[in-house]
């Protein structure tokens, strides 16, 4: 297939950024979407110019580093799969396709495609984890018995692979889903219980002060979710809040 | 605590339990103006009561002004600081691939609501007042079916009406079942509230739009 690419070009987080056309022929419809930019990409390094630089890791949906805003959605026109698991049987012989990085203010770009996703790093540190005492005496976590609907809830929610799709996705750019996310996978489990209080209003706060948008239920996050993870993490982040702000 | 009143879960807690409020108050505005078809006698006796019955007027309708005020405040501060969030708009965003028309846009069906709120007290609200505490008149419980039909006589308002409860509706479509989202109630009745959320957006404007054509041809 041929097709025009319109890419966002920005040499360093300083600089203002554009929008640039790029003609790519004889793009095989097996491709990944980041193999084509690879493609891409030798072909600008034949030619002396700047590759286009995008994040990647894994290449198999599972480390979230892949992320890119592709005609308007996140992750592309697929739906449940990472820029990475996008194929471009997607897309038709012809076609224009715009390429963005994840827009948020708290998302900043570095340079073109790749944007500094470390404020979810932040929100995690602020209380996305349990504390356990690791001297050689710890109990089996197998030991506590967990209802199966809640073990499978929390698993559920443990898949997330904090991508950033979610707020690339919402008109608000609000990490609601990803913090409610992590939030629940451990408000499910007796583990996570002990911390709780603290731990949904620590990462809540550290949400907020990064500059994430306000949530108002559009539900995009949850249909551009590679992982599928629920809006009902959300109420239940909501509810957990309401009662650690009364009990805090 | 301070979390409680200015972080973003507060806010959308405070959205969604000024807009609840706000149904029920549409609600109840609903079934009162629909007397109005059945019986002139009843809508008088109705309109009177409230218009006089002092809890009504200086209880209930201060909250009730109250709730207005803050619900279209809060719903511009998120809106700008919504904005704000973004920092770089897309150049490409298909936001029709992810959510809801009504979703998106309910700050413009908020604003027409606002513009419709300013209509709707100039016709009925600022006269009322002016008519009970600013000129003296004689106790008349007879009066306010009457002065209703005749402000739907021009078809300019009553066109502007039904358009402003076409906003509603879809203003109600995403914010009613939304509301309970924000408070943390979802569950196996989510799908069913969905359900009533839409009979419900679309049944009470509509009921308002039949009202207003009904007083029209009836003149
Ligand atoms: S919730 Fe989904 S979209 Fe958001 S970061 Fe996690 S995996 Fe990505
Ligand atoms: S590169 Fe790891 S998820 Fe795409």
């Amino acid at each position: 297939m041929n097709l025009t690419l319109k890419i966002w070009r920005q040499e360093d987080a300083q600089s203002k950024g554009k929008i640039v056309t790029y003609k790519i022929d004889d793009v095989s419809p097996d491709m990944s979407f980041l193999d084509m930019i690879d493609m891409l990409n030798e072909q600008l390094n034949n030619k002396g110019e700047d590759p286009v630089a995008f994040d990647h890791d894994c290449r198999e949906g599972i480390c979230g580093s892949c992320s890119l805003q592709i005609n308007g959605e996140p992750h592309g026109p697929d739906t449940g799969v990472t820029t990475c698991q996008l194929h471009m049987r997607m897309f038709k012989d012809g076609d224009t396709i715009f390429i963005e990085p994840f827009r948020a203010k708290a998302f900043p770009v570095i340079k073109d495609l790749i944007v500094d996703r470390s404020a979810f790093d932040r929100i995690q540190h602020a209380g996305g984890f349990i504390s356990i005492n690791t001297s050689g005496n710890t109990v089996d976590a197998n030991a506590i018995p967990v209802n199966k609907h809640n073990a499978d809830m929390a698993f559920d929610a443990a898949t997330c692979i904090g991508c950033g799709a979610c707020v690339a996705a919402c008109k608000n750019a609000s990490a609601m889903l990803f913090v409610s996310a992590k939030v629940s996978q451990f408000a499910l489990l007796p583990q996570g219980r002990i911390e709780a209080t603290d731990r949904v209003l620590n990462m809540v706060r550290q949400m907020d002060d990064e500059g994430f948008g306000n949530c108002t239920n559009t539900g995009a996050c949850e249909i551009e979710c590679p992982k599928g993870i629920s809006l009902e993490n959300i109420a239940r982040m909501n509810r957990e809040y309401l009662s650690a702000s009364l009990k805090g | 605590m301070s979390g409680m009143i200015t972080s973003s879960i507060a806010r959308k807690v405070a959205m969604a339990l000024s807009g609840l409020f706000l149904v029920l108050f549409l609600t109840q505005h609903f079934f009162i103006n629909i007397t109005s078809v059945f019986s002139a006698d009843a809508f008088n006796a109705i309109s009177h009561y409230m218009g006089t019955n002092a809890v009504v007027q200086f209880v209930a309708q201060p909250i009730l002004i109250f709730g207005v005020v803050f619900h279209f405040i809060m719903g511009f501060v998120l809106e700008i600081r919504n904005r704000n969030a973004r920092g770089i708009s897309y150049f490409s965003y298909n936001g029709s691939a992810n959510s809801s028309w009504m979703s998106r846009n309910m700050i413009w069906s908020g604003i027409v609501i606002l513009a419709f709120l300013g209509l709707h007290f100039y016709d009925f609200w600022i006269p009322e007042i002016v008519h009970k505490y600013v000129e003296s008149h004689p106790d008349d419980s007879t009066r306010y079916f009457g002065e209703m039909v005749a402000k739907f006589e021009s078809p300019v308002r009553t066109g502007l009406y039904v358009i402003s409860f076409v906003f509603l509706a879809l203003h109600l479509l995403h914010g009613f079942s939304s509301s309970f989202q924000s408070i943390g109630f979802n569950n196996k009745y989510s799908k069913g509230l969905k359900g009533f959320t839409v009979a419900f957006a679309i049944l009470i404007p509509l009921g308002f739009v039949f009202i207003a054509l009904f007083h029209h041809f009836n003149q």
